[in-house]
Parts: C-alpha cells; sequence; structure tokens
C-alpha cells in the first residue's frame, strides 16, 4: 500500500546545471521500496503546476545505525515542476507518494545482469546494483550521456563491483556514441550457456534499441518506461504504453501499475 | 451534520463521488480508500466492448488544470461486471456505472446489462465526452438527442438515470430541462471542456488527439456557474463537478444547486483526499450550525445582501 508523506528535504545536490538529488525524509517508503520502483512527487502547494511527477527511487538513505531515513530522487531540469525540484530547499516539504509500481525481477547467480542507463535513466540502477550486488549476482553498467559531465555515481557503481562500459554522444568519456553499440558487442561475445538480464531505463528511443538488441540475441530484457503520468494509482489511463498481450493483441496497458517495469519483448515499439 | 443525500430513491451516506474517468474502475483505489467511506464511486465509460483509446500521450497538463484525451479505453460491460463488481461488492462500494454508445441501442444494452447486476445502484450516461467521434456528445449537444436517450434507457430500468451534461453548448439549462422531461433522476455537470494546448516549437498539439477535455480547478467557476443555471431551470437532483480540490469548492457546488459532488483531477494529485473533504464539511456545518448538508442546496444568497 503507497504511503503519503509530506517529506522534508533532508538535502538538495546539484550535480550539474540540470541534475540534482534530492534527499527526501520519508523512512516508511524507503522501508519497503524494492529496486524499479517510483514516487509521485509534487513540490509545490496549490495547483500550479497542479499534478505530481513520477521519479524513480534512486536511492535508500539509511542512518549511521543502518536504519532507512528516507529515499533520494535523481533529477533532470526540463520543465516547472523539475525547476521546482532542483531549486528545492533544505528543509521544505515536499509531497511524495510512494512506492509505486512493479519492480525489476532481481536474477540469481551465475546469471550476469547488464544495466543499460541513459541519461537520467540511471535512476533505478543504483539501488538494482545493491540489490543484486547482495545476491552475489556480477553486472555490468552501460552507461551513456551527452558528455562526460552528464555521467553521474561512477565511484557508487565501481564501489558496488559493478564493471561500468561507458559512452558519450561527444567522446568526452568512454566510447563516443550510443550505449547500445557495447552492449551489443558484450552479448554478441556471450556464449549461449552463460545467462543474462538485461535492465533498460532512458529515452525512449534507447530502450526500443536496447530492446531489440536483447531479442536480437535471445535474451530477457525489463525496461523501466517513462511516460507523461497523471496520478500513478492507475486511476486516469494517461501512461499507457501499447503491448503485445498473450492472445497476440496489442493492448494499452497502465505503466504506473503494470509496469513502470515491463518486459521489453512484448512492447509495440514504434 | 446530517451528510445524506437522496437522488430518486436512492441514498448516499455523503455527497462525495468519484467521477468517472478519474478512479479508473475503483478496484484501483482499494489500498488507498475505504471505497465504503464514499457517497458513491462512478465506474469509468463502459461501452458494450472493450476499446484501446488513444495514443500517448494522452495527458497535458495546463494552467491549474489538465487536459486529456484518453479515447474511453475500457474493458465492456460484461467483464466490468465479471471481473471487477465482486471487489466492489465486498469492499462495500456503492456504484453507479458510467455507461457509453455510439447508438440508442448500446446505451439501452449496455444499460439493461449493468442494471440487471447486484450492487449496481444507478446509471449515469455519458453523453458529453468530448474525446471520441461516434459517440455520447453527438447525442449530448442536442437536445432532441439528449431526450432521446435518457427516455430509451429510462424504460428499461428502475435504477436512477443520470445523464452527464457537457458544458460545450450555449445554453446547459436546456439540457437540463431536455434530460429532465425525459424522465432522468438527475443529472451530472459539467463534463470537460474541449480544449486544445499546442506546442510552438514543433507546431503540433501536446496530446497525442489534437484536442481534449480541460478540467481542474481552472474551469471551477464556469462549473459552478453551470450548476447554479441548471438549479433555477429544473428539480430533479444535480451532480456538480469542475476543479473541486478541498471542501470548500465542495461547499460552493452545493450552494449553487448540487446535491452531490463529483471529485476527479484532485484525486490525481491527492488520492487520500476523501476524509479530508468529509471533515471540512462537518466543520463548516458545525460552524455554521447546519442540521442537514441538503439544507445548503441551491442557497446562493443574493450578491450586496
Amino acid at each position: 500500500m503507497p504511503i503519503d508523506i509530506a517529506a522534508r528535504v533532508l538535502a538538495n545536490r546539484p550535480l550539474s546545471s540540470d541534475y540534482n538529488v534530492l534527499a527526501l525524509a520519508a523512512p516508511a517508503i524507503a522501508a519497503i521500496a524494492t529496486p524499479g520502483q517510483f514516487v509521485m512527487v509534487k513540490a509545490n502547494a496549490g495547483a500550479d503546476p497542479l499534478l505530481r511527477r513520477p521519479f524513480s527511487i534512486f536511492e535508500i538513505l539509511r542512518d549511521a545505525r543502518g536504519d532507512v531515513t528516507g529515499i533520494t530522487i535523481l533529477s533532470k531540469r526540463i520543465g516547472v515542476s523539475t525547476s521546482l525540484i532542483y531549486d528545492a530547499r533544505e528543509g521544505q516539504r515536499i509531497d511524495c507518494l510512494g512506492p509505486l509500481g512493479r519492480p525489476f525481477t532481481i536474477v540469481e547467480p551465475p546469471t550476469h545482469a547488464c544495466m543499460v542507463a541513459g541519461g537520467v535513466g540511471l535512476a533505478p540502477f543504483a539501488t538494482l546494483a545493491q540489490a543484486l550486488r547482495a545476491r552475489r549476482v556480477t553486472s555490468t553498467l552501460f552507461y551513456g550521456a551527452r558528455s562526460a559531465a552528464e555521467l553521474f555515481y561512477l565511484d557508487f557503481f565501481r564501489d558496488l563491483g559493478v564493471e561500468l562500459l561507458l559512452t558519450t554522444e561527444d567522446g568526452s568519456l568512454g566510447e563516443r556514441g550510443r550505449i547500445v553499440a557495447p552492449l551489443d558487442r558484450r552479448l554478441a561475445g556471450m556464449p549461449a550457456s552463460t545467462g543474462v538480464m538485461i535492465y533498460a531505463c532512458g529515452p525512449e528511443g534507447m530502450m526500443a534499441a536496447t530492446a531489440k538488441t536483447a531479442m536480437k540475441y535471445g535474451r530477457p530484457c525489463e525496461v523501466s518506461v517513462e511516460r507523461v503520468m497523471g496520478c500513478g494509482l492507475g486511476g486516469c489511463y494517461s501512461c499507457v504504453v501499447p503491448m503485445r498481450g498473450a492472445d497476440g493483441v496489442v493492448h494499452n496497458v497502465r505503466s504506473c501499475i503494470a509496469g513502470p517495469v515491463l518486459p521489453g519483448d512484448q512492447i509495440q515499439w514504434d | 451534520m446530517d451528510l445524506s443525500v437522496h437522488i430518486g430513491a436512492l441514498t448516499l451516506k455523503n455527497p462525495l463521488i468519484a467521477a468517472s474517468g478519474c478512479f479508473g474502475y475503483g478496484v484501483e483505489y482499494a489500498d488507498v480508500v475505504d471505497l465504503s467511506t464514499l457517497g458513491a464511486i462512478v465506474s469509468k465509460g463502459l461501452f458494450l466492448k472493450a476499446r484501446e483509446g488513444h495514443a500517448a500521450p494522452r495527458i497535458v497538463e495546463t494552467p491549474a488544470g489538465m487536459l486529456n484525451a484518453i479515447g474511453l479505453q475500457g474493458i465492456g460491460a460484461q467483464r466490468f461486471i465479471d471481473e471487477k463488481m465482486p471487489e466492489l461488492r465486498a469492499r462495500g462500494a456503492t456504484v453507479i456505472v458510467n455507461v457509453c454508445g455510439t447508438t440508442i441501442d448500446e446505451y439501452v444494452e449496455v444499460s439493461r446489462m449493468l442494471a440487471d447486476t447486484e450492487g449496481i445502484v444507478a446509471i449515469e450516461l455519458n453523453i458529453s465526452c468530448p474525446n471520441i467521434k461516434e459517440g455520447g456528445i453527438q447525442f449530448g449537444c442536442s437536445l432532441n438527442g439528449t431526450f432521446d436517450v435518457v427516455s430509451a434507457v429510462r424504460k428499461v430500468t428502475r435504477l436512477p438515470v443520470i445523464p452527464k451534461l457537457t458544458p460545450n453548448v450555449t445554453d446547459i439549462a436546456s439540457f437540463a430541462r431536455s434530460a429532465e422531461e425525459a424522465g432522468a433522476d438527475a443529472i451530472s455537470l459539467v463534463n470537460t471542456f474541449l480544449a486544445m494546448v499546442i506546442d510552438v516549437e514543433t507546431r503540433k498539439p501536446k496530446i497525442s488527439n489534437g484536442m481534449g477535455g480541460l478540467s481542474g480547478p481552472a474551469i471551477r467557476p464556469i462549473a459552478v456557474r453551470m450548476v447554479h443555471e441548471c438549479r433555477q431551470a429544473v428539480k430533479i437532483p444535480i451532480l456538480g463537478m469542475g476543479g473541486i480540490t478541498n471542501a470548500r469548492d465542495a461547499l460552493e457546488f452545493i450552494i449553487a444547486g448540487a446535491n452531490a459532488v463529483q471529485i476527479g483531477t484532485a484525486n490525481f494529485v491527492d488520492p487520500f483526499i476523501w476524509p479530508k473533504l468529509l471533515d471540512g464539511i462537518r466543520d463548516y456545518g458545525q460552524r455554521h450550525n447546519i442540521a442537514r448538508v441538503s439544507d445548503l442546496v441551491g442557497t446562493v444568497a443574493r450578491s450586496h445582501d
């Protein structure tokens, strides 16, 4: 059952002129959240902007004793609501409803995990990487962004023992180009007997390319989709994704309750 | 304060109703809200058959509001009866069904199916969805069409029949009169206002359907005016809605002439809104020494008195 908390802002850390990490005192949400779930956030009182915005739960915060204290969200400033998130001040209250949605399937060894992130799509992978490590699953983060300045938290993943493969569109760090290229090479080089699970989150084109690459090699792939979302609870039918059902017919599926994590091979990519 | 509301032979325990299209089929909210505490819930619009609706993006935010064109995606009447009603009954929900049709025969058939289902207490007729070409609004934008749909459904059920009126007409009160003359037990108003948002960079509409229905606080003063106009025109109960976000807003509709109110967009922002609304209405009743919420209906005072 989701919980609505008027969460105090514990810290607001800008990562760049667009990206920030907002820490929210929401222990009740943190205590029950699982990797891939999201929260619906509203940073202003009143009706303008009116609706909440969905954010993946980025990190689970703990105090010195190891007790959960809250969550963080990773935000990229795009419009009015994300500007309010970017400019939020410590001590301010922000409405935070969650945890919501269907999480990632966490694999077991010896299956290897490939996490594929584009830009702000890094968000669900911090908690996923921790959960995979707790199960001793080896993992690789394929992480692409426009430039080196937009690749964040690399040490966080290195410290968890995650292999990093980076790409930038301008070549300023890692390989120049899109993140699907190194993923494709890695999958091509893997014997069929090696189990692999692919997790993806990022721009629509990147997720479509990742899902198609996974299908090419016959590998399972879960994508965390981002849609314009009105409520996060299945009430408004805004956030639908066309998916091929068991009947072979394409149906519009609500990504807030059927997802946000969905099987990549069932989505009808444009 | 006595919060009960009478609509024909039907009594609701309080005047708060979850609006159609804003509450899924009700079961989605069963973990968040005790459904039995609401006056009623109105189902998402139901046709005879399932529909997939429009492509995304289906909503865009606007100043103090939102524009939607979902396209009445839905599972159809039979699956609603089979898959959703058992849980709604178990949860003690008071269920009003929102019935859609592309022809009068479809309205009649869907109404007949649903009226025979245990736990359904009233039929709201969707003759006002602005977002699909082939259903509803062609009836709701014509006085004769409104009369014909209501009187046809009236003949096949004893449940209260409640047409939901569109605000996209010049004189909504005349539609209220048409509905009353055709035998409606109550009317719901307003559905959304047909509207449009364009991305000036791409010059494309911001939702896939091009145009959509505007809801939220932005429309509230217009909706209040329309409820007030309809209150002058008809005697049957009015279920008023349009941008209600707190108890004060709900009371404004009731004073304007609504016997009950529906909450839609605000439920997206705050799914825990229901007890807050009830508390606010009770508090108002105490402060103003009002014994029954029904005593407030249509009590707008003359200005400058």
